[in-house]
């Protein structure tokens, strides 16, 4: 199937360039990954602390993504592209809401709005604001510094090395299994999806090559001195920036939870226009 | 059915991220105890097998439907519970950061419903207990098909609960489990029969890849257990003592700043469904599910539909100026210095 080849490459690609991204060099690039990770973490708690119905509150906190995107100037019409592709599971759930929950919120001319409406549409902009948040934090940062992030904030080490080797290797074994999955349909001139005992060892060949593959890395790891610790190494020094980057967002998002800008500004506009 | 950021409370993303937080510690001190290091670099190239795997689909006879493997269970036959844990784990976090398959605080959840399952209840107590030391096709087949239909149908079981607990979705309890079991039962099908026929493979080709247990550092799965639900007790009767202060004390302090009331209100009883299937099951005891909130929205409720409509309309007028500030404040931001 032509299917599964596309879909590996554009899975490889997406890897590959998100990770790539994280190279390029800006301010918030060289911001410690420790902060930024921390900052993103409860960046996101602030977001979904708010309760169901909440929409004018959370839009503010656009900013922080909006912020890193601009400064570390990554690819805007790639990252709106990966949110887009929203997931089915949220848009499932979410559509309910409107079904189930039928008071009316607010009348606008004659319009009633049911609150089913206004939770779905709050579940919408909470999903776009984490994974826009999330995919802007591995570009600024990369794998690697954030497997880093992690061990620092208290991540087991054996985890996090593990992590590391599952990131490097995937793009080898993704690749194994594109040869294969390409030298199949080569081989197979009416375009036939996989029978099961195709897939058993298909699969399987490429399941004994990872363990393989696994064994002779291992091997090579004992050649050059590995003693069962792998040190990952990571900037260890803290700048005056970084508590800077890390405590003025964090004080950015409280005021952002308490006060309700739009709110004021939506009254202040009413006061001044009515 | 990855759980999203978007579909979760901070109280059940934290218990749950807890959880998970206990079971990976628990699983690396073991893992570390077993003295192979070369289980390192072979999890995490199981980890990547099983990410490439998961592009391979093949078609279920007779149906035209097509399956892939999930993960935890073949892990486990291979790795072992405490590895499989493990590596399922990390690839659910590359899935999270890369994919925006789920997200980061959901993570404790995702972990805890496709790892915790297959790796520390199903494997031990289904599969292994079928399979035995005997290795038969029919066995390993039956035993397979059976555990990763299990392991679905709970982590299922488990994304209805956390949702409704977050209390973000107005599903009813009854509707929500009747739309994801049966998905899951279908894709359990797909996902037992996938494993079996590499199981099966492995078993022609290399039977000496399945894992073994090293007798003398054998876990026990009821330390994992209390671990795991010891954290999560302790995390969730500290986030549901902040859930029930701090947020009444946040919605206190927005009455205040802002001049509205919290607008909460359960939607079609699921809280009360909810807090008797709780009450039943008793699954973590301290964790109080907003009930003072509860209370408060039934009040609410009772002088419902109470929003003015100036609110409103200052509401909208107010969200439509913040929106366009911000991006107005992030345009003038723009870095054009980045160095490629």
């Amino acid at each position: 199937m032509e299917g599964d080849i596309s879909k590996i490459d554009n899975i490889l690609f997406n890897l590959g360039y998100l990770d790539l991204l994280a190279y390029r060099d800006s301010e918030i690039h060289r911001v410690n990954p420790v902060a930024k990770f921390i900052t993103t973490v409860v960046y996101l708690f602030f977001v979904i602390s708010f309760n169901r119905y909440e929409i004018k509150m959370l839009l503010p906190f656009s900013i922080y993504p909006l912020f890193l995107i601009l400064r570390a100037d990554l690819p805007f019409g790639y990252i709106l592209k990966k949110v887009l592709y929203v997931s089915p599971f949220v848009i499932m759930v979410g559509i309910f809401n409107p079904i189930f929950d039928r008071h009316i919120f607010f009348s606008f001319n004659g319009i009633n709005i049911t609150s089913g409406w206004v939770s779905f549409l709050s579940i919408i902009i909470k999903y776009f604001l984490t994974v826009t948040t999330v995919i802007v934090l591995i570009g600024v940062t990369g794998f690697y510094n954030l497997c880093y992030a992690m061990n620092k904030v208290g991540v087991p080490k054996v985890f996090s090395v593990q992590l590391l080797f599952l990131y490097r290797y995937i793009f080898l074994i993704t690749e194994e299994a594109a040869r294969m999955t390409r030298a199949r349909e080569l081989r197979t001139p009416i375009s036939k999806p996989v029978s099961l005992k195709v897939y058993g060892s298909l699969a399987g060949h490429l399941l004994l090559r990872s363990i393989n593959r696994a064994e002779r890395i291992h091997r090579s790891m004992i050649l050059r001195g590995f003693d069962g610790n792998i040190k990952i190494a990571g900037r260890t020094s803290y700048r005056l920036n970084d508590f800077i980057f890390m405590s003025l967002w964090i004080l950015v998002f409280i005021f952002f939870r308490f006060f309700d800008i739009s709110d004021f500004i939506g009254k202040l506009v009413l006061k001044v226009f009515l | 059915m990855h759980m999203a950021d978007a579909l979760i409370s901070p109280s059940v993303g934290g218990t749950m991220i807890a959880a998970s937080a206990g079971l990976i510690a628990y699983s690396s001190s073991k893992v570390k105890k077993e003295l192979d290091d070369k289980k390192v670099p072979l999890m995490g190239v199981m980890g990547a097998f099983i990410f490439a795997a998961q592009m391979i689909n093949f078609t279920i006879p007779a149906t035209g439907s097509s399956g892939h493997i999930g993960g935890g269970l073949l892990l486990s036959i291979i790795l072992g519970p405490y590895a499989a844990f493990l590596t399922i784990a990390s690839v659910l976090i590359v899935q999270a950061l890369f994919f925006a398959d789920g997200g980061l605080l959901a993570l404790g959840c995702n972990i805890f419903n496709l790892g915790f399952f297959p790796c520390f209840i199903v494997y031990p107590f289904i599969y292994k207990k079928i399979v035995g030391d005997n290795f038969s096709t029919g066995r390993i087949f039956g035993a397979s098909l059976l555990s990763a239909i299990l392991s679905l149908q709970l982590g299922a079981f488990c994304v209805v609960l956390e949702t409704l607990a977050s209390g973000i979705t107005a599903l009813p309890f009854s509707t929500f489990v009747l739309l994801m079991q049966p998905i899951h039962l279908a894709i359990g099908v797909g996902e037992g029969i996938a494993t079996a026929a590499i199981v099966l493979f492995l078993k022609r080709t290399e039977p000496e890849v399945f894992y073994t247990p090293d007798k003398s550092v054998a876990g026990s799965y009821r330390k994992a257990l209390i671990a795991m639900v010891g954290l999560a007790i302790v995390t969730g009767a500290i986030l549901s003592w902040f859930a029930s202060q701090y947020p009444d004390g946040l919605e206190w302090s927005m009455e205040k700043v802002a001049g509205t009331a919290e607008l909460e209100t359960p939607g079609n009883s699921i809280y009360e469904k909810f807090k008797s299937l709780q009450e039943k099951t008793a699954f973590l005891p301290d964790y109080d599910f907003k009930a003072p909130q509860e209370q408060a929205a039934t009040e609410e409720e009772a002088k419902w539909p109470a929003v003015s409509a100036g609110t409103s309309i200052s509401g909208l007028i107010g969200g439509t100026i913040t929106l366009l500030l911000v991006i107005l404040f992030g345009f003038l931001l723009k870095n054009k210095k980045v160095v490629e």
